[in-house]
C-alpha cells in the first residue's frame, strides 16, 4: 500500500512547488523538506514491512501482473529506498541557505524532486520499460540541475553529461527493445520466466553487453567515466552530493545488479567482467585524484574507484562479497555525500575550489573541519568508521574466493585515497590561515546540521553489521543471493 | 522585412494563417477528446495545439501570440496538468488503487463520453505538453534575440 507514494509523493512535490513556489514565500523550502523527510519516513518502515512480508508487489491501477504494472518492495529495494531519501533528506535540510546563493530556487526544488522521483521509480518498478522512464526522469533532471549555475563551464559539462547519458539511454533502450522482442513481455519476473523456459542463446549476451555498457556508462565505471569528473563538479554542491552519492548508485549500480542477477541470471563470465572492470575503475580513479587541485574534482574522481570497490564487491559473487559491496554501497553514499557537502561550505565561505588557494580554515569552521575530517577518515578506511568495515569485509571476501591480486589492488587503492584525503586536509584545513579569509564565518545552521548528522551517521554506520541491525543488510543481500529464483518470490508474492 | 513596423512575415502567410490556424486548433482540441476512440491522444493533441500557437508566432511575431498566451501563462497551465493528471491518478485509491479507472460505468464502446478516466488524462497531457511546447519555443526564440543584441 506504501509503495506507490516513493512516486507520488516526490512529482506531487515537485508539480506543487513549480505552481505555488514563486507565489508564496518560503513554500518550496517547507514542501521539498517535509516530502523528503516524510519519504525517509515511509521507507524506514519498508524496512519492518520486509521483515514480516519478505517481498511486497503493488499492481498499478488494479491490473494483474505480467499484464500490468507492478512495483515491488523486496530487501534490496528497501535498502536503497533508505539509503537515497536518508541522503536527500539531509541535502533538501542543506539546501535550504546553500542555495540563497542561486537564483531561482522553486525550480531548483522542482528539478530536485522529480530526480528523487525517478530515482525512487527505478527502485521500486518491478517492470523494464517502466524503470527505463524512471531513468529517462532522473536523469533528464540531473542534466538540468548540472547546469544549474548556467555559467561556460556547467553548461560545457552539461552538454558533456547530456550527450554521454543519453547514448548510455539508447544502449539501454535498444537492449529492452531486443529483450521485449526475444520474451514478447517487459514484467521483469516474467522475462525471468520466459528467458529460463528458453534455450541460452547468444541474443541474450548481446542484451547483456548493451546494458552493461548503458548501466556501467551511468554508473561511471572506467572505460565510461568521462563525463563524471567535469559533471559532479560543476554542480551546485548539493547536488553534486545526491549525484555523487546516490545517482550514480541507483541508475548504475543497483540496474546492473538486478538485471544481472535477478533477471538475467548471472553466470562466471559477467561476474569476472564486473570485478575486473571495478579493479580497474578502483584504481584509475584514485590515480586520476591524486593530482587534482580542484577539492570538488578530486572528489569526484574518488566516486569513481570507489564505485569500483562496489562493483568489485558484488562481483565476487559469495555472500560475504555482496555483503561488503552493498554495505560499502551504503557507506559511500553516507562519507561522499558529507564531502560533497563540506566543499559546498568551503565554496559558500570562500567562493573558491582550489586547494593551493585555501590553508588554515580549521580556526574559521570548525564544525566543516572537523566533519571533513571524519569523512576522510571514512572513505580512506581509517577504523573505527564506516569506511574501514566495508573495505576490509571486501578485502577479506577476495581472499576468501582467492582473488590474491584484486584484494592487493584495494588494499592500494585504499592507501592512495588516504593520501589524497591526507593533502585535502593538509592544504584545506590545517596549516597557517590565509590572509584573504581572515573574515570568513562558519556556514548557516541548517547546513552544518545536516554535515554533523551525516558525520554521526559515519561514525556509527559501522554498527550495520553487529546481529541486532545486520537482517537490514542481509535481506538485500539475501535478494541478490536468490538470483533468479527473484521470479518464483514475485509471483508467490502475486498469489 | 525592411520596414520596421511591419513585424512578421508577408501579407500572404498571414491571410492564410488566419484561415487556418483556428482550424488546427479545432483539430488538436478533436484529437484530444477523441484520445480513447481514434489514433493520437493527448500528447498528439497537445502537440498540435502548440503548433497552432507556434504557427501564430511565426506569421505575426512574438508579440501577437504572446498576447494570446503569454510565458507565465503557459506556465501556470503546464503546471497545472500535471497536478491534474497526479489527482486523477490519486483519486484511483477511492477504488482501492493507484492509477485505477475508478469510474464504474465505463460507458459504451465507440462512444464520446466513456472510458471512464482515459479522456480526463488525456485532457492533462494536453495541457502539459502543449504548454510545454510552447513554453521551450518561446524561450529558444528568446534567446536568439538575445544574441542579436549583442
Amino acid at each position: 500500500m506504501i509503495l506507490p507514494f516513493f512516486v507520488i509523493i516526490p512529482l506531487g512535490a515537485a508539480f506543487l512547488i513549480s505552481f505555488f513556489g514563486k507565489r508564496i514565500k518560503n513554500f518550496a523550502d517547507l514542501l521539498a523538506n517535509l516530502g523528503t523527510l516524510s519519504l525517509l519516513v515511509f521507507s524506514l518502515y519498508s524496512i519492518s514491512l520486509v521483515a514480516t512480508h519478505k517481498i511486497l508487489v503493488y499492481k498499478v491501477g488494479g491490473w494483474v501482473p505480467p499484464m500490468g504494472i507492478c512495483m515491488v518492495l523486496d530487501g534490496l529495494a528497501s535498502f536503497m529506498l533508505v539509503m537515497v531519501n536518508l541522503v536527500s533528506f539531509l541535502v533538501a535540510l542543506y539546501s535550504i541557505s546553500y542555495m540563497q546563493r542561486y537564483t531561482d530556487k522553486p525550480k531548483f526544488y522542482t528539478l530536485f524532486m522529480l530526480m528523487l522521483a525517478g530515482m525512487n521509480g527505478i527502485i521500486v518498478s518491478g517492470d523494464l520499460f517502466n524503470l527505463f522512464v524512471f531513468l529517462e526522469i532522473a536523469s533528464i533532471a540531473s542534466y538540468a540541475l548540472v547546469a544549474f549555475g548556467t555559467e561556460a563551464e556547467e553548461l560545457e559539462a552539461s552538454f558533456k553529461y547530456a550527450v554521454m547519458g543519453s547514448v548510455a539511454s539508447s544502449f539501454i533502450l535498444l537492449g529492452i527493445a531486443l529483450l521485449y522482442g526475444y520474451t514478447s513481455t517487459l514484467n521483469m519476473a516474467d522475462i525471468s520466466l520466459v528467458l529460463f523456459s528458453k534455450p541460452s542463446s547468444m541474443i541474450v549476451k548481446f542484451i547483456g553487453v548493451l546494458f552493461l555498457a548503458g548501466f556501467g556508462l551511468k554508473a561511471a565505471l572506467v572505460p565510461f567515466h568521462a563525463w563524471l569528473p567535469d559533471a559532479h563538479p560543476s554542480a551546485p554542491a548539493s547536488i553534486s552530493a545526491m549525484l555523487s552519492g546516490v545517482l550514480i548508485k541507483v541508475l548504475g549500480v543497483y540496474a546492473i545488479i538486478r538485471i544481472f542477477f535477478n533477471l538475467i541470471g548471472i553466470n562466471k563470465v559477467t561476474l569476472s567482467i564486473l570485478m575486473f572492470l571495478g579493479a580497474v575503475s578502483m584504481l584509475v580513479g584514485v590515480i586520476l585524484a591524486l593530482s587534482q587541485w580542484d577539492f570538488k574534482r578530486l572528489l569526484a574522481y574518488h566516486s569513481i574507484s570507489q564505485i569500483g570497490y562496489v562493483i568489485l564487491g558484488i562481483g565476487l559473487g559469495t555472500p560475504l562479497g555482496i555483503l561488503g559491496g552493498l554495505f560499502h554501497l551504503f557507506n559511500h553514499s553516507i562519507f561522499k555525500s558529507l564531502l560533497f557537502l563540506n566543499s559546498g561550505a568551503v565554496v559558500y565561505s570562500l567562493g573558491t575550489r582550489d586547494l593551493r588557494k585555501m590553508g588554515g580554515l580549521q580556526e574559521k569552521m570548525p564544525v566543516t573541519s572537523n566533519t571533513n575530517l571524519v569523512a576522510s577518515m571514512s572513505i580512506a578506511g581509517i577504523p573505527p568508521f564506516n569506511g574501514f568495515f566495508s573495505k576490509f569485509i571486501i578485502i577479506v571476501a577476495c581472499i576468501q574466493a582467492e582473488h590474491f591480486g584484486y584484494a592487493f589492488c584495494a588494499v592500494i587503492g585504499s592507501i592512495l585515497t588516504l593520501a589524497s584525503f591526507m593533502k585535502v586536509q593538509k592544504y584545506a584545513f590545517f596549516g597557517k590561515l590565509n590572509q584573504k579569509w581572515q573574515n570568513i564565518k562558519e556556514v548557516p545552521w541548517t547546513m552544518w546540521l545536516s554535515m554533523i548528522v551525516l558525520a554521526i551517521i559515519c561514525v556509527v554506520g559501522g554498527l550495520l553489521i553487529i546481529p541486532l541491525f545486520r537482517p537490514f543488510l542481509q535481506s538485500a543481500v539475501n535478494v541478490l543471493l536468490l538470483g533468479t529464483g527473484y521470479k518464483e518470490a514475485v509471483f508467490a508474492a502475486l498469489r | 522585412m525592411e520596414n520596421k513596423k511591419e513585424v512578421g512575415m508577408t501579407l500572404i502567410v498571414k491571410a492564410i494563417t488566419r484561415l487556418t490556424v483556428g482550424l488546427i486548433l479545432l483539430y488538436g482540441i478533436y484529437i484530444v477528446l477523441h484520445g480513447h476512440l481514434s489514433p493520437g491522444g493527448g500528447f498528439a493533441g497537445g502537440v498540435i495545439i502548440a503548433l497552432s500557437f507556434i504557427h501564430l508566432m511565426l506569421a505575426f511575431g512574438r508579440e501577437t501570440a504572446l498576447k494570446k498566451l503569454s510565458e507565465a501563462q503557459a506556465s501556470v497551465l503546464e503546471s497545472l496538468g500535471a497536478i491534474m493528471f497526479l489527482t486523477i491518478t490519486l483519486l484511483g485509491f477511492l477504488g482501492g488503487y493507484f492509477f485505477l479507472n475508478f469510474f464504474f460505468h465505463k460507458g459504451n464502446p465507440f462512444a464520446l463520453f466513456s472510458a471512464g478516466i482515459i479522456p480526463l488524462c488525456n485532457i492533462a497531457i494536453c495541457l502539459k505538453v502543449g504548454a510545454g511546447l510552447f513554453v521551450i519555443f518561446v524561450v529558444l526564440i528568446s534567446f536568439k534575440g538575445l544574441e542579436k543584441e549583442k
